[in-house]
């Protein structure tokens, strides 16, 4: 059994009593390690952060500068040295700047994987399997029916329902922290070479990833005089954009969304979704198995999602594998609102 | 098969009926025969497998699942077909290899399913699992359980058919009955390659003419003079075919509202319908089970419906009988595009000239206005219906002028049915949804108090899962997770005593007697009519108000 005081579940989030410090609170701490940008892991409020460089950008662009007091730069693959505890971050393959957080006192290794996929995806670095003794995993699809197909299929769909239907506008709706910038590049991997439509709200984070370096192609912002002529176009949105008032100026709009969720076909019909494209940054079924096996762990945590299934699973081939049920990450229900990214 | 299954998986998406029509315009004009034909075939049901069947899809999933795992799954779900396909495992690229064969076609896949014995259906469904990729299973499983509702009816296939040429969709209506998958020359001829088809099936199936729904106040901008009334008997809608091939033998069918061939369950009206001195003729009318001259319930009826074999007793004890209510074709002659009087002259003609068995005419209601519509509405018996009262359902109004119409025209035919009963019950047992409403507690259990050992208690009578709206929904979902005092599996005990409780007033069409409920009554078509919020769980009614009601018929309006 590993040290149970290296890690431990307490209410504010995974808690290091040997280091004081915490992975992703969802309250104010004192010391608080961040695995990535979305809002469900990163909160304003800390005293001081440590994360990646693009992660405490990103807190600062979404919350202002003062988003804490203190903030330090983790680079990947360097150890940093957080009150005698050696933590070192990994790319995760999630979002821009989204790493796993190695936890080692010298005896044990815990990786928390923050949300990782192991797909395809133009806009940041992959994801490194760590070796480790306890690894504490997401389980956000942790479901034998979530595999994710391959992303250059689903764009695929796009592009041929717009051959199909040019004189309707393609509103896609997708996170617009990660989610909204992939499909950007991999749209333009597929050969589209028009413009790509933003919504208001997808702008700061996308003008983050062009300075980032990230190559999108061009983008322009919808202005409500442009609405009525976008037939053809594909227009990126917040996913809770596609059902608003703001849609409906468009020419006989499609509403896409890219999501993992769309795997189930229910979920999309709930959502009133036409044309679900099953993109996801999170890993599907098939690769969270595979990550687990990857890592050569003897134990597996399983922080938030469908962690039952997963826990289940880690038993059958001889883990101990215990589910965490931590409260304040990306809800099961994907209509919790934009920042539960899938 | 995987284009056919994109384009269901599309169409199932799409909201618009122009974007289905275009995408499955598109569909038909770039799919090569016959491969387009049987894609039509299974959009308008017209596909069944004898061998392939839901039990056996369990069973292959069970070989290849943890059990664990594919019950949280399906849980999740919601939907056997998707689970199942999502689920499926595969097949290990090593073992296909390079050379792996292309994805079967549609018509390939329907030969197989055709020609493989029972005994080897599992290996052969298994073997087209693992050659089709995750849309190619839903849909192949959604062929096999013969759910393919996909938002695509036989209609708006027809229609976007229609679409490849200029012909009009009621032009393939025409044709469709005396036609075969897959449907060469009916392509053909939309595609303006060839003429129109010859049909040869001498009891073809005439697709039928239906009612819209009226309500009282929609009547007054409608003149009484120009319509006729008969009663609408509640039974099932029939079309009662005869006609002699080829070699001169008789052959008979009766049809259901969908075009089923129900025959072989009622051999005492094919007895009657394919005697000589019947003629040849097409009659809609509708399925009654008639006792001593007098119609008996819905009750009755449904003895004799669904089943696959015939009991010689339960045909005589429940014997079947049509009451015509039109003439759709006689001694070849297509009188369809007559006006319903010219037809209704025709089969009344037809009636007293051939005095058939086990047929007779449908009544008409003579009115001057519609409040006496209104009234013999609320009383039937007082308009002449006497003993069979119970067996009417409401009244047709049908315009004298119409022409039978295939489908569903706005105008021409009315139908306005009696009020249901109603019943205030408490919800007791929630349930998840499945399909469009997995993850919403959206089947409710609901009871009414009897008096018990210990004071009142409540006894389940029935369940209902529609008759509310999404909003509704959601508020109810609400509500059941606000107040769960117990789970079992996706059920969920809510709170329900006489303090706390939310009662539901129940739409329902009867009552009959039941050994399998506990309650000892069984409700006829269930459904929310509201919800009532305001109503103290305590007020609920009480179940010998259900008990009142079995074998009556509401006679009066509320």
């Amino acid at each position: 059994m590993a040290d149970p005081l290296l890690l431990t579940p307490t209410p504010a989030g995974l808690y290091c009593p040997a280091g004081d410090f915490y992975i992703d609170p969802v309250r104010a701490t004192p010391r608080a390690l961040i695995t990535h940008g979305h809002a469900d892991h990163a909160r304003a409020g800390h005293d001081s952060v440590l994360a990646t460089r693009q992660t405490l950008d990103i807190m600062a662009l979404r919350y202002g500068e003062n988003f804490c007091q203190t903030r330090q730069i983790a680079n990947y693959g360097e150890a940093v040295n957080v009150n005698g505890v050696e933590v070192t971050f990994h790319p995760a393959g999630h979002v821009l700047g989204s790493a796993q957080i190695c936890v080692c006192d010298g005896k044990k290794r815990i990786v928390v994987s923050g949300d990782y996929k192991r797909e395809h995806d133009p806009t940041c670095p992959p994801f490194e399997p760590i070796r480790c003794d306890i690894f504490i995993s997401e389980a956000t699809f942790a479901l034998p029916v979530f595999r994710h197909p391959d992303s250059r299929r689903e764009v695929g769909k796009l592009l041929s329902s717009l051959a199909l239907f040019p004189e309707r506008a393609h509103l896609v709706g997708a996170y617009s922290l990660g989610k909204a910038q992939r499909m950007m590049a991999l749209v333009r991997e597929a050969g589209w070479d028009k413009p790509i439509w933003i919504h208001g709200a997808v702008e700061k984070i996308t003008d983050y990833y062009i300075r980032e370096g990230v190559e999108l192609g061009e983008i322009r912002k919808v202005t409500a005089a442009d609405r009525p002529k976008l037939a053809g176009e594909i227009v990126l949105c917040p996913p809770s954009a596609i059902q608003d008032l703001w849609s409906r100026k468009f020419p006989d709009p499609v509403a896409a969304f890219a999501s993992g969720w769309m795997r189930v076909r229910a979920r999309a019909r709930q959502r009133g979704v036409e044309l679900p494209l099953i993109v996801s940054d999170h890993a599907d079924w098939d690769d969270l198995c595979t990550t687990i096996r990857e890592t050569q762990c003897s134990e597996l945590w399983v922080t938030h999602g469908e962690a039952d299934a997963l826990a289940h699973w880690a038993s059958t081939i001889g883990l101990r594998a215990k589910p965490l049920h931590l409260v304040g990450y990306g809800d099961e229900e994907e209509t919790s609102g934009e920042e539960a990214a899938a | 098969m995987n284009s056919f299954a994109e384009l269901l998986d599309r169409v199932a998406f799409e909201h618009s009926r122009n974007g289905k029509l275009r995408l499955m315009a598109d569909f038909f004009r770039n799919t090569p025969d016959p491969d387009r034909g049987w894609a039509l075939a299974a959009i308008t049901g017209a596909l069944t497998f004898r061998h392939a069947k839901p039990a056996i899809i369990r069973q292959l999933i069970a070989e290849r699942t943890d059990p664990v795992l594919f019950a949280m799954s399906y849980d999740y779900v919601g939907d056997l077909s998707e689970t199942v396909a999502l689920l499926w495992p595969a097949p290990d690229e090593a073992s296909v290899g390079h050379n792996r064969p292309p994805a079967p076609t549609l018509t390939e896949i329907i030969e197989l399913l055709d020609e493989t014995p029972k005994a080897g259906m599992p290996v052969a469904l298994a073997g087209l699992l693992d050659q089709l990729d995750e849309t190619g299973r839903w849909a192949l499983l959604k062929l096999i359980t013969g759910s393919l509702r996909v938002g695509a009816s036989a209609r708006l296939a027809k229609t976007a058919l229609a679409s490849l040429g200029n012909l009009e969709p009621n032009a393939i209506e025409e044709v469709w009955p005396g036609l075969a998958p897959p449907y060469l020359d009916l392509f053909a001829w939309a595609e303006g390659r060839a003429l129109r088809p010859v049909t040869s099936d001498p009891a073809p199936f005439h697709a039928p003419m239906l009612a819209h729904a009226i309500e009282e106040a929609d009547l007054a901008a409608l003149d009484p003079k120009d319509f006729v009334a008969e009663w609408k008997w509640d039974g099932i809608r029939v079309q009662a075919v005869v006609g002699c091939d080829a070699d001169g033998q008789r052959v008979g069918r009766l049809y259901s509202r969908t075009g089923e061939d129900i025959s072989p369950a009622f051999p005492d009206v094919m007895e009657a319908l394919c005697a000589a001195t019947f003629g040849d003729a097409a009659i809609d009318g509708e399925l009654l089970v008639v006792r001593a001259g007098k119609v008996d319930s819905f009750g009755a009826l449904q003895q004799r419906l669904n089943r696959k074999k015939v009991d010689v007793k339960l045909v005589a004890e429940y014997p079947a009988h049509v009451r015509a209510y039109d003439l759709l074709s006689e001694a070849g002659e297509d009188l369809r595009t007559l006006t319903f009087s010219e037809r209704r002259a025709r089969l009344e003609n037809f009636i007293a000239m051939r005095r058939p068995q086990r047929f007779d005419l449908s009544a008409r209601v003579a009115f001057q206005s519609w409040d006496d519509i209104a009234r013999y509405r609320r009383d039937p018996a007082s308009a002449g219906a006497g003993e069979e009262a119970p067996a009417i359902e409401g009244l047709m109004l049908k315009r004298a002028d119409s022409i039978y119409t295939p489908g569903r025209p706005k105008g021409p035919w009315w139908k306005w049915k009696r009020d249901p009963f109603t019943v205030d019950a408490v919800l007791m047992y929630a349930q998840r949804g499945h399909g469009k409403r997995s993850s919403f507690y959206s089947d409710y259990t609901f009871g009414c108090w009897r008096e018990g050992a210990q004071g009142d208690e409540l006894v389940p009578v029935g369940k209902a899962y529609f008759g509310f709206t999404d909003a509704e929904l959601k508020q109810l979902d609400k509500w059941v997770r606000d107040h769960t005092t117990n789970r079992f599996g996706p059920v969920r005990e809510v709170e329900a005593n006489r303090t706390i409780g939310l009662v539901l007033e129940i739409a329902f069409e009867g009552v009959q007697r039941s050994t399998r409920h506990k309650s000892g009554v069984a409700m006829r078509f269930p459904r929310v009519s509201r919800i009532r919020w305001d109503k103290p769980a305590r007020e609920a009614d009480r179940l010998e108000a259900l008990e009142a009601l079995i074998g009556e018929r509401k006679q009066t309006s509320a």
